[in-house]
């Protein structure tokens, strides 16, 4: 059983929680000129890495707000919950 | 390599069953083949199988990690069916049924391919409209199906509740008589040996670390048995298609979840057919050797680690229960989890990709063992051709540019 922290409101139960996909994933801006294959690209190529991967969950059970993990997707281990907005703690520190 | 009959049979129990030849070599790989499968699974043994039984390609390998079958092939719940919605996925799992239907004679191989039926229930009216229009949808395309009543489905299904007062009462299902099961390492065993037979190398324990191409093309691979070239290449892999594709140079639309499945101690004979709610996440047979085969949902979240979460099994538990109230106190034996491929659309992706001579079959998320020979017949052909057969011409991968996704979410009963 997963223990995730919610930078809101702390440590809690899994099944409070969805994960919602890749994050950090920019809406592309000027839309109106954009191509089918960078479209394609963002809206459905994912990079789905075997090993680190920086996510979106929702504490759906909870306060009802996104934040962004750290998680490693072979051991599942989470490194780290940031809120939306900012940098992942390995970046932050460079 | 000897027929498999009751004269083998008859001739080896002279000898106490000690002198069995083994069903497939062991060879070492070759500097050079026409063509490589990567992914030793149901679907990449019987692209191999096809390839050189209908395309004449002998000098080809099937590279695998692991142990042949090992994968999702090894561990997914046996249902084989083709009652989906749209034309495009209808036409090639029918054709993978067809194909179900003589594959133990074509094997010469006993897959134990059961048709005793498959149900998939529906819980509330938009449940049931779906139905109707599905059950009309496969009728159309020549696929056996019909719309069932509780009462019916209590009398095919005795142990089933159908009682109308709980969270998702049974307002029905629909029926398709040629559905059923098979034995999942048999298929395996059966195209690894049928390949073996017409000259596929099959090499395990080789774990591909690098694709390597020239002009846009592929020239071969590197793996951890060395360096083996080939002008066609072919990936057949459940749950690390992202990984290889990356390799390659290019992205794919797919993420990777851990998918659950659990069985229970042999009981008697109890369930004569199969039973799958997309509603609740609960599917259910019972396998020859007696135990009960239960299918669960995905996690949510991403993951290669070949296990899923508890909550998960613990959702379709309740959901079993609630259907069949009487195996409320059954045991269960063992669990294990599946890296399973999903696209955004819930089908797979079959065809060429950015890289010549590199051909991709793969994404079949949560349903993929039911396609295992549809998907190795029209797959060889697209690797021996160079071009997609029209049965995969619609699950290329250009499909995500071009909008013409196939959306099979729910409809067709697919588990998400």
């Amino acid at each position: 059983m997963f223990l995730i922290e919610c930078p809101w409101c702390g440590e809690r139960d899994e099944t409070e929680f969805n994960c919602v996909g890749e994050a950090h994933i920019a809406r592309p801006l000027d839309t109106e000129k954009l191509s089918d294959e960078a479209w394609a690209d963002y809206l459905f190529m994912r990079t789905n890495p075997k090993g680190l991967h920086r996510e979106q969950w929702l504490h759906a059970a909870g306060c009802r707000r996104y934040f962004n993990a750290e998680r490693d997707t072979v051991s599942y281990r989470i490194s780290a919950t940031y809120k939306i907005g900012e940098k992942p703690p390995g970046e932050a520190k460079k | 390599m000897s027929k498999y009959s009751i004269f083998s049979l008859l001739r080896n129990a002279v000898s106490y069953h000690q002198n069995w030849a083994s069903a497939w070599r062991s060879p070492e790989p070759k500097a050079e083949y026409d063509a490589l499968i990567i992914g030793g699974g149901g679907h990449g043994l019987a692209t191999a199988y096809y390839l050189a039984k209908e395309h004449g390609m002998s000098n080809i390998a099937v590279l695998e990690k692991g142990w042949i079958g090992g994968g999702n092939t090894g561990r997914n719940t046996t249902i084989v069916r083709s009652n989906y919605l749209w034309d495009e996925s209808a036409h090639l799992y029918e054709k993978s049924m067809k194909l179900w239907e003589g594959l133990s004679q074509d094997l010469n191989y006993n897959v134990m391919f059961s048709q005793r039926g498959v149900y998939n229930l529906g819980h509330n009216l938009q449940d049931m409209r779906d139905i109707q229009r599905r059950v009309n949808a496969n009728r159309l395309n020549g696929i056996d199906g019909h719309v069932v009543t509780p009462a019916e489905i209590k009398r095919a299904i005795p142990e089933i509740n159908i009682d109308q007062g709980c969270r998702y009462p049974i307002l029905g299902a629909s029926f398709q008589p040629r559905g059923g099961v098979a034995r999942h390492d048999a298929v395996a065993w059966g195209f690894a040996r049928g390949a073996d037979m017409r000259g596929v190398d099959i090499i395990q324990n080789c774990e591909i670390t690098a694709i390597r191409q020239e002009n846009g093309a592929v020239t071969g691979v590197e793996t951890t048995r060395g360096a083996i070239k080939a002008k066609k290449i072919g990936v057949v892999v459940a749950g690390h298609c992202s990984v290889l594709a990356q390799m390659a140079g290019f992205r794919m639309p797919i993420e990777s979840h851990p998918l659950q499945a659990l069985v229970s101690e042999p009981i008697k004979p109890i369930i004569n057919t199969v039973i799958m709610s997309n509603a609740v996440h609960g599917y259910i047979s019972q396998s020859d050797k007696g135990d009960l085969v239960i299918g669960a949902g995905i996690d949510s979240y991403n993951g290669y680690g070949q296990r899923g979460s508890f909550p998960t099994i613990e959702h379709t538990v309740a959901a079993i229960c609630e259907m069949f109230p009487i195996f409320r106190r059954v045991r269960m034996n063992r669990q294990w989890g599946g890296i399973v491929d999903t696209a955004p659309d819930a089908c797979p992706i079959i065809g060429n990709t950015p890289v010549k001579g590199l051909y991709f079959n793969c994404g079949w998320g949560t349903g993929g063992f039911k396609a295992t020979p549809g998907s190795g017949w029209v797959f060889a052909h697209n690797v021996a051709t160079g071009e997609p057969h029209e049965l995969n011409r619609a699950f290329s991968l250009d499909r995500f540019v071009t909008g013409f996704l196939i959306d099979e979410h729910g409809a067709a009963g697919v588990a998400h």
